[in-house]
This record gives C-alpha cells, structure tokens and sequence, in this order.
C-alpha cells in the first residue's frame, strides 16, 4: 500500500513537472533536436545533474540505501534501441513518457503517438525470441556496468579509479556546468542578429 | 509559460533522486508492455495464467512476458502494481499542470508550429507521422530495456554505462533526423 502511495505522489509530480517544464510540448523536443532552441538539452542535463548530486552526496552520507540502484544492462541492443528512439523522437516530438503525458493535456497527435507505441511494444514482444536468438538481448560490455565500483552493490566498473560515488558526484557537477554554460541556441539566432543590406 | 531551465532542472532532478531515495528508478516504457499484456489477455483468454514454478506467480506462453521469472506476467495479473500506478499517476500529474496552466491551445492539439512551418498543416500526414513514430520508439525502447525516462535520466544519473551508451545512440539518430526534417525553425 505504500508502494502506491508512493507510486502517485512520484507519478504524479513527474507528471507535472514534465508539462511545467515544456517537455510535453513537442516543438520544444523536435527544436532542441534540430539545435534551434536548447532549452530542454539545458534542463535534461540540469535534471540529470543535480539528481546525480543529490543521489552520491546521500550514498557517501549513508543516508540512502544502495540496494535502491537499479542498474540497466549494457548490451548491443541499448545503441540499436537508441537509435530507433532517437529517429522517432526527432519526427513526433514525444518519448514515451511525455507522449503520454502530452496525450493528458489534450494533445491528439500523441494519443495517436501512443497507440503506435502500444503497437511497437506488442510487435515486440512477438519478436523477443527472434531478438534473443540473435543475440541482441544478451550481456555486453561487462553486463550492468556503472563508470566507478560503489559500495554496497556488485555492479561491475568500468573503471576501477576513483570510487564510483566521488566520479558521480563529479559527472554531476559537470552535467549542472555544462547546462549553464550551453548557448540558448545554436542555429537560427545568429541570423536575426545580422542585419539584411 | 514553461520554468526556465535552471528552475525545471532542479524540480526534475528531485523527482529523480526522490524516485531513488524512496523506492527505486523511475522508468515509463515497461508500462507499454503491461498494458499490451493486459488487453491481450481479455482478447485472448489464459494469456497470462497461475503458475505454481513461475517467481512471481504467474507464467506467459509469450516470451517477453515470462521473462525474469514471469515478472512482466505477473505485472499483467495484477495491474495495481508500483511501475503501472506511477504511469497513470504521471498522466493525472501533466493533466493537472496542463489545466492550471489554461491547456493547450487549439492550434497545438493536432502539431506543433515548427511541425506547420515544416510540412504544412494537414493533420492526417502528422498522425501517420506520430502513429510510425510511435511504434518505431517503443519497438525500440523495448530493444534498449527503457526510454529515457529509465535509461536516459534514472541509467545517467546513477553513472550506468547503458546511459550513456542509450543517450548517444538518441542523439547521434535524433539530431540528424530532425535538422533533415525541420530546417525552418518554426
């Protein structure tokens, strides 16, 4: 029962955070992708960093437990999938959580979104054992892999120095600098700054 | 209005890190397959069944479902599950932002403006487009084992080498396809 609890307050802010900061919007998606306005490059990067700050300050402070981490598997299949998700990302305008968040405010082209996605996700799971049998789900890379060892887990590391907790903290330093430091935009603006003769 | 980058940073990184501090990684793509999962089994009857072997108590002749010890299977039978709620309650959450911010305007429901300033307005060509693009995104999510919700923002920000392995591989398709597809800005 807590679970649930839990479940809509962290639904349910997410949900309401992805709309406030304009990720339910697909222009905002499809003109971070063609590099016209970076607003949500800065606050997916600002996102990631200041929870990877918060996340490592709390693990070497003992005050969260590791058992909480949950480590996806690195496998060929993660840089295919990317792929694929990349290409439909940059056409609709949604992933799959704000496509269904947008779906709630009233956008119809992502419900439309959505029901294809339903029907990727079956055809999926009716080519799972062809996708296995070639080997595209199985282990790569060391299986699930973080950068540093951290303590109370048995992920394996890809690097052995500094400890994994120390390298988070400062890849997420890193992420909250280089959102502040990325330009609002890189095409288009410069072209209104000049003007025409 | 939308928070600038610095505010809606900050507000996403906590719900990030609080998803972790309270129970685990946030994720939203494994919520297509249950629902898949659900609606399959009250089309097809005994889709998902009891099993006394299975780790989590039910079993699948699908694969993808009895993966893991039937876990999947196990998330159809009982769909108040944590990943399934969190989902719905995301869409409860935006729909609710949405409101008390006055909704979308008319003009946006069917596509964006940088959509109508690249290939006009006509509405049948956009869903077709966001139909494709859908299925192409969670075909691939599924190929991944997330989206980036989990492997993007929850893999990155918990230093997963499948982070950032997913992240370039959006990025390197998501950013040629779209300055191929939208060269006018809006």
């Amino acid at each position: 029962m807590t679970d649930l609890i839990f479940a809509i307050a962290i639904g349910g802010a997410f949900g309401f955070a992805l709309d406030r900061v304009g990720a339910t919007n697909p222009g905002y998606i499809i003109r971070m992708l063609n590099l016209s306005d970076l607003h949500l490059m800065r606050t997916i990067l600002m996102g990631i960093g200041i929870a990877s700050i918060l996340l490592f300050t709390a693990l070497l402070a003992g005050a969260i437990d590791p058992a909480h981490l949950s480590i996806k598997e690195t496998h060929i299949g993660v840089l295919l999938g990317g792929v694929l998700l990349g290409a439909g990302f940059a056409i609709a305008g949604y992933c799959p959580g704000t496509g269904l968040s947008a779906a709630a405010t009233g956008r119809w082209d992502a419900v439309v979104f959505v029901i294809g996605g339903l029907g990727g996700a079956w055809v999926y799971m009716l080519a799972y054992p062809l996708v296995a049998a070639n080997g595209l789900a199985d282990g790569m890379s060391g299986g699930k892999a973080t950068l540093g060892t951290l303590d109370g887990t048995r992920y394996p590391a890809a690097f052995p120095w500094p400890p994994g907790e120390v390298l988070g903290l400062c890849i997420g330093i890193t992420m909250v600098f280089v959102a502040l430091a990325l330009p609002p935009s890189i095409r288009f603006r410069k072209k209104r700054a000049v003007p025409i003769e | 209005m939308i928070l600038n980058y610095r505010r809606g940073g900050v507000l996403l990184g906590l719900v990030f890190f609080m998803a972790v501090f309270l129970m685990k990684p946030l994720g939203v793509s494994t919520q297509f397959v249950i629902f898949d999962g659900i609606v399959w089994d009250l089309v097809v009857p005994d889709t998902v069944v009891v099993s006394d072997t299975a780790a989590g108590g039910h079993a699948s002749a699908n694969a993808y479902l009895d993966k893991s010890g039937g876990k999947y299977a196990s998330a159809v039978a009982n769909p108040l599950s944590y990943g399934f709620v969190l989902v719905l309650a995301m869409m409860a959450g935006a729909f609710l932002s949405a409101r008390l911010r006055g909704g979308v305007a008319a003009q946006e429901r069917n596509m964006p403006a940088v959509w109508r300033a690249n290939f006009g307005d006509s509405v049948p060509l956009r869903y077709a487009a966001t139909f494709i693009a859908g299925f192409v995104v969670l075909f691939g999510a599924r190929l991944a084992g997330g989206c980036t919700s989990g492997h993007m923002m929850s893999g990155m920000m918990q230093t997963a080498l499948s982070g950032y392995i997913f992240a370039a591989g959006v990025f390197l398709a998501g950013i040629p396809v779209a300055l191929l597809l939208f060269p006018k800005e809006a």
